[in-house]
């Protein structure tokens, strides 16, 4: 993404206008346009025009639209962004209120407007994504007898590319063969899937990450494959197939994957792998139950409020996905939290909901945090106000 | 003659007249089932009964269902006493339009005539509209008596007809005949031989001849026709069709006794349609040829139309065939249907469909009890990774003879060849190529063999912890568990912290409640008493800590690779001294016979997809957790929800018909994509289907620490990513009433808990199912779905 032109107040309202480049750059697009904010961006509309007679014709005209955004929707495997809303300004050929989806595309400009002005989790999404030294994407296939997930992983995203699931028969007596014919039909179908959705030859890491021995078969079947084939390219770039294990094929287990130590000398400090090693020290701590972890958001907000995530380590951890919300209200919630933590010397760390590090704290209310001192009972107040809540329900069911 | 020209030329106002639309058994089926039976009774009846009519008979027998000699009683009965006055009755009815024939078999009933007097009209009486009620006929026949009486057809026996009358009535009989009559075959002749009567002696054959064309004329004639089609005769429309057909038979006419013959029963519909030429063949064959000829043989002689004509009894074979089918038949009224049904059940027809895979209809249960057969067990084999688990297997079936010297020597030379010696026995049960060249097992063995007692199935499971999935699918179809236990320095210690531990515990969350402990290679540590004992005190203390009864646990003190203790008592001086208990085998005995679940709705949880053969191109295997199967069943799978049908099965790799909880079997399918199958879906009856969820509440006890966090689901084969979205409460332990906090935060090892766990994938669960989950190669927790 690049960044065209900057022109924001003090007070935090004004326009920035952006040119995105890449398929991860409408991700950052995603979490940055809200509704009703102003986007202004080229459009093809269809303009049906009625002459004197009555009779119709409809044209497709190239026009830029300025629209009240009013709803977003991501596709993460194409990458493509479609926002809809109504028109805010009029023109020559649509009228202001109408209805209007733009799909933003690569290599166009675009301009947006915030409603409520540019806040600082916003100008971080926007600093994140003009940020010009990428950590380029790394493909990994996930798998175990029988599945294989190939997916995409990127700084802020990680895409689920395909899944592939034959059947294999399993071993029974006096019929190993057909365990390994199945096997090798496995990975036959898996490489030409996977080489239909990334480019292995590229000199980047490809991780190889399975249970048991299905990584490593699969290893050497791509290379008995390029050496069958007379692949030099991919023969050449055979050194960069990391095998690692992983518990199981499932796609969450590339949390394993990611904090192993193979792929940490390969990836170093990505932002992925530093997500992740944040999400398994906040799970150590809570396991220790020591006070020094909390999750859920009232939980969290009190944590803050008591300065307890400031400097000397406290970090919070925010999915992104909550600051998507509809609510201007909750996103500024958020907001605000973010910023006190950042005051008071803590590490605000946005994590991105596509990754798996972000899935998981996804599970924990998608928000949490780790504290400079023990807090104890955080929860209590609130487990008081839910407790009256079930004790209404009761009563109703007595009735 | 094409058909299509019959039809052209039928005269259909001849067809309306005999057609007579509300008839109460009107299908050629229930016809044909009455000709036969009239055929019998007149049989069965005395000469003198030839005033009965069809009419009565089929009534008789209608009423008798069928039962001739009942039938023939009740006509004796009824009719054989008062002929005289069923005549005068017929007479009054007034069918005089009818008297010449009398003329016609004057002569030939004759003999007849001396033994009882005849009457014209009790010949006509198998004439079905005979029956109808005399005011019906009397405005029917009074325009006709008129001319029928001029003509000479009085009822004094002297026909006075003209000649050209003759020559027109018998031109328009035989315009008739061959209108209705085939081209070919006997019948031409004959109905050259009736006209040729006609033409010899022209008064007999102007009578001949008289009332077909007296019977057709004023059909068309006179408006009255319509009266005509009240009248209750059995013939239904499409009968003409078939009459053109009907050349002498040879069967049926055959066996009808000589008096019959003059009394010859219409066939389908020559008695509406050609009634004058129904009578005129016995005339002539009593006439030309003598009657025990006749009766003997010669089918052109006798009537033709006796008995049901081949094309009657071709057209009844069609019928009973397309009911049966329900197949192509012509399109039928619901009362034929009916009708259908009645005549099927008569004549005990097998009409049941063909399935598509014919099933046996087995009473599964009753024939699983009537079976005299062994206990059946399965167990499970668990331990540590190097355990030596396959090692004491193959030892076991090696020792039992399940497996042959020659097939260990051959594993021998090449697991030397390997370098790996030890593993040769192993290799009974690591048969995949990758397993034997890792020497690991990774994938669940099943083996059999059996003692004087019980059919065991071995299920070897791996040790190694990336391979725990396929042991849990093991685990899942156990009825007791096997733990084997590495006896030698250090690993024993190693094996404590790793899988014997966690495996001892996932199957005690799988519900097996008994376990027996083979402290393995003892023959490392020189039999060492000391040893073993400290190793039992560690194991049961734990295994007593993880649910497991004292009772129900057992330690055997054996070595898989030399064979001490397994089968055979050790002759180790060293064992010997200070252990005399059972061998592993004796242990393995005293299993008790697990109870079934077997009156539950079917289950199975597949645990292979394959190709069973050219024969049966999908094959699936996997245990039967409740109910009871046969070949033919209907099975639905879950969760594709796709029908299917088994069309073989084989329970322990021999063909059977049935199988019941608990035991395994493979089964092939039919009609079904192997698309819709997966490894750990279910097959359930259609009747009762299992539910498919996508998030369930479960009573876990934690290995771990529980957050909401993401774990796959194991449950047998089945396996499915998803996440603890809430941990509802912390569970006491003994009560299981909910303690301390709401929502807790966190589930620490051991404790009870009650989660809530969302899947990616809807999946076939239902409760009561134990399922474990895991996390990150680690099991986490185990419980009981609510």
């Amino acid at each position: 993404m690049r960044l065209i032109k900057q022109n924001i107040e003090r007070d935090g309202s004004g326009s920035i206008t952006l040119y995105p480049e890449e398929p991860e750059d409408m991700w950052h697009a995603y979490n940055l346009i809200q509704p009703t904010d102003l986007l202004r961006a080229s459009a093809i509309r269809r303009v049906t025009t009625e002459s004197s007679t009555g009779s119709t014709s409809s044209t497709r005209v190239h026009i830029t639209l300025s629209i009240r955004v009013t709803s977003i929707d991501f596709d993460p495997q194409a990458g493509q962004l479609h926002v809809s809303g109504r028109v805010s300004e009029e023109n020559k050929w649509v009228k202001v209120g109408a209805y209007h989806t733009l799909d933003l595309e690569l290599q166009r400009n675009f301009t947006l407007e915030k409603s409520e002005g540019w806040d600082s989790v916003s100008l971080d999404v926007v600093k994140e994504a003009i940020k010009q030294d990428k950590e380029g994407t790394v493909p990994a296939v996930v798998m175990q007898e029988g599945l294989a997930n190939i997916c995409l992983i990127t700084e802020y995203q990680t895409v689920l590319k395909q899944r592939v699931e034959t059947g294999i028969p399993r071993k029974r007596s006096g019929r190993a063969s057909d365990h390994d014919k199945g096997l090798s039909k496995f990975y036959q179908v898996t490489l030409e899937t996977l080489l239909r959705h990334v480019d292995i030859t590229q000199p980047r890491p490809l991780l190889l990450a399975s249970p048991g021995f299905t990584a490593a078969g699969f290893q050497k079947y791509i290379i008995d494959e390029a050496t069958r084939t007379g692949n030099k390219a991919l023969l050449a770039n055979k050194s960069n197939f990391v095998v690692v294990h992983s518990s199981s094929g499932h796609l969450h287990s590339l949390n394993e994957v990611l904090k192993s130590p193979e792929v940490l000398a390969k990836l170093k400090d990505t932002k992925y792998a530093r997500e992740t090693r944040l999400m398994d020290d906040f799970l150590t701590l809570l396991r220790k139950d020591d006070g020094r972890a909390w999750y859920g958001p009232s939980e969290v907000e009190k944590a803050v409020e008591k300065g307890a995530v400031g400097r000397g380590g406290g970090v919070l951890l925010i999915s992104n996905a909550l600051f998507r919300s509809q609510e201007i209200g909750t996103r500024k919630r958020w907001v605000t939290l973010v910023d006190k933590v950042k005051e008071d010397g803590g590490d605000a760390r946005v994590l991105s909901s596509d990754h798996e590090s972000g899935k998981r704290l996804e599970g924990l209310g998608g928000i949490a945090a780790i504290l400079t001192f023990p807090l104890e009972d955080l929860d209590e107040e609130e487990e008081e106000g839910e407790d009256s809540v079930p004790n209404e329900t009761e009563q109703g069911s007595i009735i | 003659m094409s058909r299509h020209k019959l039809v052209k030329n039928l005269d259909l106002d001849d067809e309306m007249d005999d057609y007579d639309g509300g008839d109460d058994y009107a299908d050629d089926d229930t016809e044909e089932n009455l000709r036969l039976g009239t055929i019998r009774v007149r049989e069965e009846l005395p000469e003198a009964s030839g005033h009965i009519t069809d009419r009565q008979i089929q009534d008789a027998l209608w009423h008798y269902y069928y039962d001739v000699d009942k039938s023939v009683a009740y006509l004796i009965k009824e009719y054989m006493a008062k002929p005289k006055k069923e005549q005068k009755k017929k007479v009054a009815g007034g069918f005089y339009l009818f008297f010449p024939t009398l003329q016609v078999h004057g002569g030939e009933l004759s003999s007849k005539a001396c033994s009882k007097p005849f009457s014209f009209a009790e010949f006509f009486k198998d004439t079905p509209w005979l029956n109808v009620p005399p005011e019906r006929q009397a405005v029917f026949i009074a325009p006709l008596y008129p001319r029928g009486g001029l003509l000479g057809g009085s009822s004094d026996g002297a026909p006075k007809m003209s000649k050209l009358q003759a020559l027109a009535a018998a031109r328009k009989k035989k315009a008739q005949e061959q209108k209705a009559s085939e081209s070919s075959g006997v019948e031409k002749p004959m109905a050259g031989l009736s006209l040729n009567e006609s033409a010899s002696g022209p008064s007999v054959g102007s009578e001949a001849t008289e009332p077909s064309s007296a019977l057709k004329q004023p059909s068309r004639r006179f408006p009255l026709l319509k009266r005509k089609d009240s009248k209750p005769h059995e013939k239904s429309q499409k009968a003409p069709p078939h009459v053109e057909k009907e050349p002498e038979t040879n069967d049926i006419p055959m066996s009808i006794s000589p008096g019959d013959l003059d009394q010859a029963e219409p066939s389908a519909f020559a008695s509406t349609m050609f009634n004058s030429r129904d009578r005129s063949p016995p005339k002539h064959s009593a006439n030309l040829f003598t009657l025990p000829y006749a009766a003997t043989a010669t089918p052109a002689t006798t009537d033709p139309f006796a008995g049901p004509s081949p094309d009657d009894v071709v057209t009844a074979a069609q019928s009973k065939v397309a009911s049966g089918k329900g197949g192509k038949g012509p399109p039928k009224t619901s009362v034929e249907k009916k009708t259908d049904q009645i005549a099927n059940g008569v004549e005990a027809l097998k009409i049941d469909d063909t399935p598509k895979v014919t099933s046996k209809n087995l009473d599964v249960l009753k024939e699983f009890e009537q079976k005299e057969k062994k206990n059946e067990a399965n167990f499970v084999v668990i331990g540590h990774v190097d355990a030596g688990k396959s090692t004491l297997m193959g030892r076991l079936l090696y020792d039992l003879k399940v497996v042959d010297q020659r097939t260990i020597d051959r594993y021998r030379k090449e697991a030397e060849k390997m370098g790996k010696s030890s593993f040769a026995l192993a290799w009974v049960l690591d048969q995949g190529t990758e397993e034997r060249t890792r020497g690991v097992t990774i994938d669940i063995a099943m083996n059999k063999f059996s003692t004087n007692k019980t059919n065991f199935t071995i299920l070897d499971a791996p040790g190694h912890r990336d391979f725990i999935p396929n042991m849990i699918a093991g685990a899942s179809q156990a009825d007791f568990a096997v733990l084997v236990i590495d006896a030698s320095t250090g690993s024993f210690e190693s094996g404590l912290k790793g899988q014997t531990k966690e495996h001892a515990l996932l199957v005690r969350s799988m519900g097996v409640s008994r376990i027996i402990i083979a402290v393995n290679k003892l023959d490392t540590v020189a039999w060492s008493q000391e040893r073993f004992d400290e190793i039992s005190q560690q194991v049961s203390a734990f295994l007593t800590s993880a649910g497991f009864l004292p009772k129900n646990v057992a330690f055997i003190p054996c070595s898989g690779l030399h064979g001490d203790n397994i089968v055979r008592k050790s002759t180790e001086p060293g064992l010997t001294s200070w252990y005399n208990g059972p061998t592993l085998v004796e242990e393995l005995d005293n299993s008790e016979p697990i109870t079934r679940a077997l009156t539950r709705p079917l289950r199975i949880t597949i645990g292979d997809i394959f190709r069973g053969g050219v024969q049966n191109p999908l094959s699936i295997s996997g245990r039967i957790e409740s109910g009871s199967l046969q070949t033919g069943d209907a099975l639905l799978a879950q969760p594709a929800g796709e029908k299917c049908f088994i069309k073989a099965l084989e329970v322990d790799s021999e063909p059977a018909d049935w199988a019941v909880a608990g035991q395994n079997v493979t089964i092939h399918l039919s009609d079904i994509d192997p698309i819709h199958l997966k490894v750990g879906d279910v097959l359930c009856s259609p009747t009762s289907p299992i539910k498919i969820i996508k998030e369930f509440t479960a009573k876990v006890l934690a290995f771990e620490f529980l957050t909401p966090m993401q774990i796959d689901v194991h449950r047998g084969r089945l396996h499915t990513p998803g996440r603890i979205r809430e941990i509802v409460s912390l569970l006491d332990k003994g009560s299981g009433a909910p303690t301390g906090k709401k929502r807790p935060r966190i589930v620490k090892p051991a404790q009870l808990a009650r989660v809530i766990v969302e899947l990616e994938a809807a999946v076939p669960l239902e409760a009561p199912a134990r399922v474990v989950l895991r996390s990150n190669g680690a099991t986490v927790a185990a419980g009981l779905l609510e």
